[in-house]
């Protein structure tokens, strides 16, 4: 068994595994649902434990209909690291701290997730060509596995993205388009040129089963805790998907009975000059409504997020919440997470990070409670934004010059 | 006259046109216009309540209507409102 339909989120209409993101009768998105007959769970757990090192461990819960990919060709991703971050949660007053690490994926952010997901969906519905809207990290995911698997690509991106994320775009041979205007207006021309083009847009037409990707953080997180939820899980909040799709991997496999524990309350995090969702969530509404981005943490700049609603719902009903942080916060969150793990993590981790040291100090944190900050990409992509942050030295080649300048300056100090 | 850019997943419900010209000085008037030549299309977009349905967004030139007036945004002549699926992205 294993992905039977998609559902309209809306009005509940059916429909094949197709190549189809939108409910014909109401225009609500559609999601994989699932019919799974475990038999024995020690023996489920077994079989999971006996896959191969990355996601298509969970192959079953993933929406292939053809056998599991081959595990040695492509661009293998997930299985990235859970670390105890004990440092982190002694500076932040918490008891238990874990640091999910996906910057430790093939391009170096949980993307890869998602896309290898989407990018083998279209291979089984027939399609040669990938194609992606992107603020950076899903461009570099795209590009890399259109190479891997020998795939045709076009990634459309805002044209004043970070450089590191554009040259780490070029280099896989992708047809490049930077787009003059902001993130959402290149989502407005992929889902325009979705309809107009027989290509697999990861993130438009596949999205239904390139979401359901981000489920494999929670498997992995379950399974590194060992067969345990976290009581809480701090994520980025872009377009919503990944916060939702996380909680969606740890219901589906309480269902199950893989998992012990319970739904792990949910925070989300944004930045302030990009935080629809936080608004809406603050105002006790149901609806975001779209603003125009201007933050550092442009991987997480999309004013029209498409899973909004979805988002404040899963925060409402999960007891959490979604907070947004200041450009000067972010950046403070980068050195936070630098200093206390020796994770360095691009803007989006400074904003997941500045969350939550923003929930520990309001105190919404109990004492007893594992928490995991979910880390979804690598600070090498976003240079600039700890550029100015620390002082180094700089001295003649001379034991004279360091012991003035470098051991004077502490003793000054 | 403005242009009205329709998304596929709504042109079977009207016609098998991909774009059409309607009258009309607001986004609301100029979708009433195109609702009262295809009715079909007013189901799958209207909330019902004189609204659009959430995950239903409309651009005029390009530009999201949630920025402007939302349906009282004035359409101008030889303008275009697109029609698309709010589903996209992230």
């Amino acid at each position: 068994m294993g992905a039977t339909k998609l559902t309209c989120r809306e009005c509940g209409a059916d429909y094949g595994l197709e190549a189809r993101y939108v409910c014909d009768r109401c225009f609500g998105p559609l999601e994989c649902s699932y019919e799974h007959d475990l038999g024995d769970i020690e023996h489920a757990r077994r079989r999971i434990q006996g896959g191969p090192q990355n996601i298509w461990r969970y192959h079953d819960f993933l929406p292939l209909e053809g056998p599991q990919p081959r595990t040695r060709t492509g661009l293998p991703a997930g299985c990235t690291p859970l670390v105890r971050a004990d440092r982190l949660a002694a500076r932040l007053g918490l008891r238990e701290v874990w640091v999910k690490n996906d910057a430790a994926n093939p391009t170096h952010s949980f993307k890869d997730r998602v896309v290898s997901v989407a990018a083998n969906r279209a291979r089984e519905l027939g399609y040669e060509t990938l194609a992606c809207a992107s603020t950076g990290n899903l461009a570099n995911s795209v590009a890399a596995h259109g190479a891997a698997l020998g795939m045709e690509t076009y990634v459309l991106i805002p044209a004043d993205l970070e450089e590191q994320k554009v040259l780490a775009t070029g280099v896989y041979g992708t047809t490049l388009v930077k787009v003059k205007g902001t993130y959402d207006d290149v989502n407005r021309l992929c889902t325009e040129l979705s309809g107009e083009r027989d290509w697999a847009f990861v993130n438009v037409n596949m999205r239904p089963y390139y979401s359901e990707g981000s489920k494999t953080l929670a498997f992995e997180i379950a399974e590194q805790l060992g067969w345990e939820t976290p009581d809480r899980v701090v994520a980025p909040i872009a377009s919503g998907s990944l916060y939702t799709k996380i909680a969606k991997g740890f219901e589906e496999w309480l269902a199950l009975g893989l998992v012990r524990g319970r739904a792990p309350i949910m925070n989300g995090a944004q930045a302030e000059g990009c935080s629809p969702v936080a608004a809406a969530y603050a105002a006790g509404a149901d609806a975001c409504r779209p603003v125009r981005p201007d933050t550092i943490a442009k991987s997480l700049a999309i004013g029209n997020p498409a899973d909004g609603p979805y988002a404040l719902d899963l925060a409402r009903s999960s007891g959490g919440g979604i907070d947004a942080v200041s450009d000067d916060d972010i950046r403070a969150g980068i050195r936070l997470l630098a200093e206390t793990t020796g994770i360095f993590t691009e803007t989006a981790g400074g904003v997941t990070t500045a969350v939550l040291a923003k929930l520990a100090e309001r105190g919404d944190i109990d004492s007893e409670e594992r928490v995991v900050l979910v880390i979804t990409g690598e600070g090498l992509k976003t240079l600039d934004a700890v550029r100015g942050t620390f002082d180094a030295f700089e001295i003649a080649p001379s034991y004279d010059a360091f012991v003035e300048t470098v051991e004077g300056a502490r003793v000054r100090a | 006259m403005a242009t009205v850019k329709l998304p596929t997943q709504l042109r079977e419900a009207a016609g098998g046109e991909t774009a059409l010209s309607v009258d009309g000085a607001t986004v609301g008037e100029v979708l009433d216009g195109l609702f009262d030549r295809h009715g079909e299309l007013r189901d799958r977009l209207s909330d019902g309540d004189g609204g659009l349905r959430r995950f239903v967004n409309v651009y005029v030139d390009g530009e999201d209507i949630r920025y402007g007036h939302g349906l009282d945004t004035p359409v101008s002549e030889g303008q275009e409102v697109q029609i698309l699926p709010a589903v996209a992205g992230g």
